[in-house]
This record gives structure tokens, sequence and C-alpha cells, in this order.
């Protein structure tokens, strides 16, 4: 008898993991995934901060229970957490016009909000991407029933931002639209604005009263400064603009699996961020119930402990530093190896993702012939590079660019 | 500044079981009874980690190999494997036949809801909004938001409790399967139906299965108490298993959220169990999309604990020990505050107090009563008079059933 699933198509494969399936199946020892998303020390190895190991053990000797999480989350997970993205001095965090509720790292943060832009925000169904963006973005929106545009953002010809193409867009999206914008480490290409370049967009996203949108996966991680990495997000607050954030955990603490993230919300007042709560939370109940405590537990501890967040300061300062450091290297090296192009964007870029301009015939030869694994728009992951590989990879970039 | 784009955005009423367990804590009697949430509790009253999840816990934290990296989309592969086989049994056709899959899930709601996105774009035709989905009247009050969230727009329900004989309208469950459209789909509770605890029968399940398959019905299974029912993994498995050996493709939601004692860690797992190892293979790399929209891919902590609780036959023995002695206090209360309702002679029958099976039980009690027990006696419970035995102990029981015994006397 016939299968109810005889005509459920093949899902298409993802693009990332089949870089990281190829890259396993290569047996040449200088081999290099360079597709990898996550944090990598200068061994090539997973990191697990010293304060998330410090964090756990405190957690262990108290003997908790595992009673359900209230549905928006651990309470002190979440005011620590808008309170790390927005400020201390925040007006937005100290009048409590804001709502926070905890999430399934970022996409889960994203995947909330775009349901509750879907059902309470009326005006628009448009949620303007940059071009390009995290290539998840896309999907979530969509299955959250919102509609996709885009605005200009990186510009191949100067591996950086095309910030007139990008002020031009965005000064003609319909009023009331909903604007992502990254507010720091841009995924996939690196390429940030700079403050005044920022003060500029919140100008014209103002004028023309759009939803902002902010994604922050990388707070801290991309400069190695938690403040200057949530400059934008604090600017567009100064100037009155009422935005809604995602923040996750997964890099600057390292706390990937345990899916740590939140969503907030600023609005007019505390009472509106009631209202916006309670119904956050009828989202959230029929998605997955409540929040898992693991990993919140560990954030929260460190956010709120003078100690552990001292030490994760420094530490993701360390993370951050040894990614500027190996930006440094690769061009230094690619400079000794003779090659004759502008490699400034990539020290120009910051975080995790470096846009090489590297074109898909290049990335192809530099796998097939070097066996570096990337993927075809060029893209690297930073993290993937060690002073003992970098030379390596300077010299394979070199072969196949000149 | 401009009129805020939330200014419209009304206050929703808070989660009732939640707004319950929020006004015991604000009450100030000493006499106070929580019997409304759906957690276990010791003898004491207390939340209870089950010693051998504090022992696995303590594993995982001396394993220095082990980080907190991402896992798979699907999730935890030996955590998959071995949840599955927990509810198909080692000796399934489908496992042998390599046609079952599975998703890690975000606790057993996890796994309804991604079972249900996936039901919506693929079931029967890429639409299925306008696919009758039925649900037991009553039911688990989330099982209906879930499938509304996934966007069916169809949503019944199937006659199930009878509030007359206080047991299982077997008559009315199967006039309504008849008369379901055909491809309807069916939200089954594997086991320790969620509220009434009423479950049917093997020889029911017979029927029940018989009528499916002659009408095309789908079952969606809901596994949130194995074990925790009879304290018999293999005995609260046996519905789901019968439906397998008559060759139904079907969907299972599993909760550990009661039976390994992991509320907050959030660990589920959907199984899918298909006709042929092909179907199950594209339909898994569909729940990838949907799971990856959603949130990515699952959180680790949980799933290495029943996954290295349920891969080694000693800790194995010392978990199905630690389900039997929660399922054991849950069927001594019972039977202790039957035979108290018995001794003061409440009016009435309660021997359903010791038939229905499982966390809960449908008492009978009317939402006056129910009033009455909360504001006079500061006991709570749901407004549809369903109990959470663990809220019982040998210190409450007299008094609960006192309680009781003035509810039912004195109001109508």
């Amino acid at each position: 008898s016939s299968s109810w699933w005889s005509h459920v198509e093949m899902g298409p494969p993802d693009p990332i993991l089949g870089v990281t399936e190829a890259f396993k199946r290569d047996t040449n020892s200088k081999k290099m995934n360079l597709g990898v998303g996550a944090y990598r020390d200068d061994n090539g190895k997973p990191y697990v901060l010293n304060c998330v190991r410090k964090a756990e053990a405190q957690i262990a000797a108290k003997k908790m229970d595992k009673e359900y999480l209230p549905i928006g989350g651990l309470a002190d997970f979440t005011r620590a957490s808008a309170e790390l993205a927005l400020g201390e001095n925040s007006e937005a965090f100290k009048s409590g016009r804001y709502v926070t509720v905890q999430g399934i790292s970022g996409t889960g943060s994203l995947r909330i909000g775009a349901n509750f832009l879907q059902r309470f925000f009326k005006s628009s169904r448009d949620v303007y991407l940059p071009k390009p963006s995290w290539g998840n973005h896309t999907p979530i929106f969509r299955d959250a029933g919102l509609q996709l545009q885009a605005y200009r953002y990186y510009d191949p010809k100067t591996c950086s931002l095309d910030f007139s193409g990008a002020m031009d867009d965005i000064s003609k999206i319909p009023e009331k639209s909903i604007i992502l914008l990254h507010a720091c480490a841009h995924n996939p290409t690196g390429v940030d604005p700079r403050q005044e370049q920022w003060k500029e967009m919140a100008a014209v996203v103002k004028k023309r009263n759009l939803l902002v949108y902010f994604d922050m996966a990388y707070q801290g991680f991309a400069s190695g400064d938690i403040n200057r990495d949530a400059w934008a997000v604090r600017h567009f607050i100064e100037q009155g603009i009422n935005i809604v954030l995602a923040q996750s955990y997964a890099k600057n603490m390292g706390l990937y699996g345990e899916r740590v993230g939140a969503f907030t919300v600023i609005c007019s007042d505390a009472e509106e961020a009631k209202r916006v709560e309670s119904q956050l939370k009828i989202l959230i109940r029929p998605m997955y119930s409540n929040p898992p405590l693991n990993g919140a537990r560990i954030a929260s501890l460190i956010l709120n402990s003078p100690d552990l967040r001292k030490e994760w300061l420094v530490e993701v300062k360390s993370m951050a530093d040894r990614i500027i450091s190996m930006r440094t290297q690769l061009v230094s090296n690619l400079k000794k190896e003779g090659s004759s192009h502008n490699w400034q964007h990539i020290t120009d870029q910051i975080g995790m993702f470096c846009f090489t301009g590297l074109k898909p015939e290049q990335v192809e030869r530099l796998t097939k012939e070097f066996s570096i694994y990337m993927t075809k728009d060029g893209r690297i992951s930073v993290a993937g590079v060690t002073s003992g590989n970098v030379g390596y990879l300077a010299h394979a970039i070199h072969q196949v660019t000149k | 500044m401009a009129a805020s784009i939330f200014a419209a955005v009304p206050i929703a009423p808070p989660v009732a079981v939640f707004k319950l367990t929020a006004d015991f804590r604000e009450d100030g009697d000493a006499r106070k009874v929580n019997l409304g949430v759906g957690a276990y509790r010791t003898g004491e009253g207390q939340p209870w980690v089950l010693p051998v999840v504090r022992k696995v816990e303590r594993m995982i934290a001396a394993d220095d190999s082990l980080n907190h990296e991402y896992l798979p989309i699907l999730g935890l592969p030996e955590f998959r494997a071995n949840a599955s086989r927990i509810a198909l049994g080692d000796s399934s056709p489908a496992i042998s036949e390599n046609r079952i899959g599975s998703v890690q899930s975000l606790g057993g709601t996890g796994a309804l809801r991604i079972g249900a996105e996936f039901l919506r774009r693929w079931y029967n035709g890429n639409n299925n909004t306008a696919t009758p989905i039925y649900i037991s009247t009553p039911s688990w009050e989330n099982h209906n938001s879930v499938f509304v969230d996934a966007g069916f727009k169809d949503i019944r329900t199937y006659r199930y409790w009878d509030a007359a004989k206080r047991g299982l309208d077997l008559h009315g469950l199967l006039d309504d399967m008849e008369k379901a459209p055909e491809f309807s789909i069916f939200i089954l509770h594997a086991c320790a139906h969620n509220p009434t605890g009423t479950d049917p029968t093997p020889d029911e399940w017979k029927q029940i299965a018989a009528i499916m398959k002659r009408r095309f019905l789908f079952p969606f299974f809901d596994s949130a108490y194995q074990g925790f029912a009879s304290g018999n993994l293999d005995k609260d498995a046996w519905a789901v298993r019968y439906f397998v050996s008559e060759g139904f493709e079907l969907f299972c939601a599993q909760s550990f959220s009661k039976n390994f004692g992991l509320y907050n860690e959030r660990v589920g797992n959907l199984i899918v169990v298909g006709k042929d190892a092909d179907s199950v293979k594209r339909v898994l790399s569909q729940m990838e999309k949907i799971v990856r929209t959603t949130w990515s891919n699952p959180p680790s902590q949980g799933a290495r604990i029943v996954a290295t609780t349920l891969a080694s036959p000693q800790l194995f023995a010392e978990w199905k020990d630690n389900v039997k002695t929660m399922a054991d206090r849950v069927l001594l209360m019972r039977s202790e505050l039957r035979s108290r309702l018995e001794s003061l002679g409440t009016p009435g029958t309660w021997n359903h107090i010791t038939d229905q099976i499982g966390m809960f039980s449908f008492t009978g009690l009317n939402p006056k009563q129910v009033e009455y027990l909360i504001k006079e006696k500061h006991i709570y419970l749901l407004a549809s008079g369903r109990i959470n035995m663990c809220g019982l102990t040998t210190k409450n029981l007299d008094y609960v059933a006192k309680s009781i015994h003035e509810a039912v006397t004195r109001i109508q």
C-alpha cells in the first residue's frame, strides 16, 4: 500500500553542511575548514570559556531542581540580557519600558519576533533585509508569514559597504515597513557601517517611520568591546526609535548547543510592555511551551556575578582579538607572498566572517588544489584560521588570484 | 512622539494552569495545596530530580571531552535512536526495517509543533490548512493552539470523556471517527490521557485502529507519560506499538519532561514511522527545513542525559526503578484518596480515582465546587475538576478528602 509521503520532495542539501561533509572526507593533512560558523582556538579546537566552566561548577554545586521555567524564561537572565544590550544607563532599560523574553538562541528569538510582528504589526508584511544577509533570515520570516524585500548593502567591487546605495534604497522603503539591521559583525560580509554612517541611517529610518529589527548575534565578539558592539542599537533607541531586538549568546559565550538567546521589544511604557509580553507568551506556548534552562542559567550567572562577568569580558575580548590578529596575519602573509591585490577589506571587515572577494572559480580551485573549504560566495570563517595555517591559506589564495 | 505601533496590542489572558500556580504561590494560608500543574512531587511535596539524572549529570560535567558545540539540526543521534527505541520497542519491525525517523525537539510541545508544521505542508498533498484536525474533548489545552498556530483552520473535537459514567465514551469516539472526513488527522494520547486519566483498553484500541485504517485517518500520538502511567514502559507503549504492527504510518510526539523529570531541559522527540526508508529520508529532509526556521538545532544538555541513561544497561535499569518509584507513589495516593472519600461517605462513586491512570484525575467536580475548594479551602485545581495526584501527600490527604467531601455536599 502507498505511503502518505510518496509526494514529499527531498529537501535541498544545506550548502554549508555540504562544505563540512566534503571537508570531513578529505584526507589531505593540510586541509582547512573555513565554513565553520563556530569559534575555534589557535589549535583549531572548540573553546569552552573558563567563565562558563566556573559557572557550571557553581550551578552543579547548588543541586537545583528541574522545574519548568516560566514561558518567558529565566527572569534573571532576561533582565541581564536587556541590560547588556541597552546599557545600564539606558532610559529605556531603567524605566522598564521594554520586554525581554528568553528565546532559543538567535534563530528562536528571531522567529518569535517575526511571529509577533506578523500577528500585531499590521502596517506592513514586508521585511527589508540587507543584500546579502544571513541565509536563514529569509526562511525564518517567510515561515512566520512575512514577505522579503532587500536594500543594497555590500559592494562587491570594493568588498565594503555600499553606503550611498543603502541610503538610497532605505530612503525609498515604504513607510512603516520592517527593516532588519545587523547590529555588528554583519553576517556573511563582516562589513559594518561606521558610527557616522549609523547616525545617518538612523535619521533616514526615523524619517521613514520604519520598524527596526536588530539582529545582534556577536555582541562583544566583534570588536572585543560589548559597549562598542551595541553602539548602533543604543543610538537608535536614544533617537527615539523603538526597536525590536534578537540576541544570541552562541558565539560570545560559546554556548552554541545550549540555545541561549533573547527577544526584546522596546515599548512606549511599562504598561504597553506588559501587554506585549502577554502576547509573546501566547506565541511561545504552542511552539515549545517554555525555554531550556541550562544555558540561560549559565549566562545569567556570568552576567550577574561581578567576578564571572569580568572574566567573561576578558575572554570574549581574547576571542575577538584572535580573530582580528588572524585577519592581520592573513593580509601580511598575502603581501609576503607577493600578492599585488588590495586585501585591506580583510582587516576592515569585522567579526567571524570575511567576504574575501574570491570568485566561485577561485573558490573551487582552493578546494580542489589546496583542500581549503569555504562557501562558493567566497566567505571564510576567520575562526577556522590559526597561526599554524594562515601562511598556507595566504599561499593558496595568492596562487589562485595572481 | 507618534502613537506606538503596539498601542493596540491587547493584554492576553494568562495560561490558566500557570495562573493557578502563581495564585497558589501568593496564597499565605498554611493549609494550601497545589493540585494544578502537571509536575511530579515527592511525599514531602517537593520537586524530585531523579537520582539517575543527578548521577549522569555529574558524569557529563566530569567529561572534559564534551563541549557546547551545536547539535545537528535533527538533534543528538544517540538520543534520537534510543528515545525512539523506548517508544517503539527493541524488536519493532519499523526499526529493523529502517523505516523510522526522529526529530529531537523542545519537549513534547516542540515535537507536536514540528509534526504539525510538517503535516500542514506535506500531508496528503501540499497544502493542508483545510485538513480537519481532531482533538479529544477534553484534551490538554495547548493541543488546540499548537495546530492553530501551525496553520490548520479546521480544528474539531472527538468525543472522549463520558461525564455521566466517568469513563471513556467509546461509542461517541468511534462514531466521530466514522463520520470524520477521510484523511483527517487524529491526536491520540498514547497513555495516561491528560486531563481525564482514562485510557482505552487494548480491545478498545483495536477497535479504534480498525476504523482509522478503514477510513484512512492519520494517527498523531502524544506520548508524555510513558512509564509514568502504569510504572511499566512496555505496557504504556502498547497502543503505539499496536498501531505500528498494524502497518500504520504515524507520528508520535514523545516528552521526557515527566518520566525523566527533565521539565526545564525541554527534551522531546518526534518519531516518524513510514512505509519505507526512502519516504522517511525525504520526510526528515523537510523536517530539517522546518526546524531550521524554528530553533535551528535543539538544546544539548537534556538530550545528553537521556541518551547516556538509555544507552547504558545499568543506568537504564536505575531509571526504570526511579520511574516506578514515581508511578507507585501516584498509585498509592489514588488508593488513599479514594478510600478516604468512601469512608467519609462522600456522595457519588469514587472508583474512578483508582480506575484512572497517570498523573491526573478527572474528579468530576464542577466549576462551582472547584471555586469553593480554591477560595475557601486554598486547594488549587483546574476548573475542569482535574487534579494532579502528585500534589497529594500523606500530610494533606485528610484535609483534601474532607474538603472534597464538603464541596460535594455543600455545593451542587
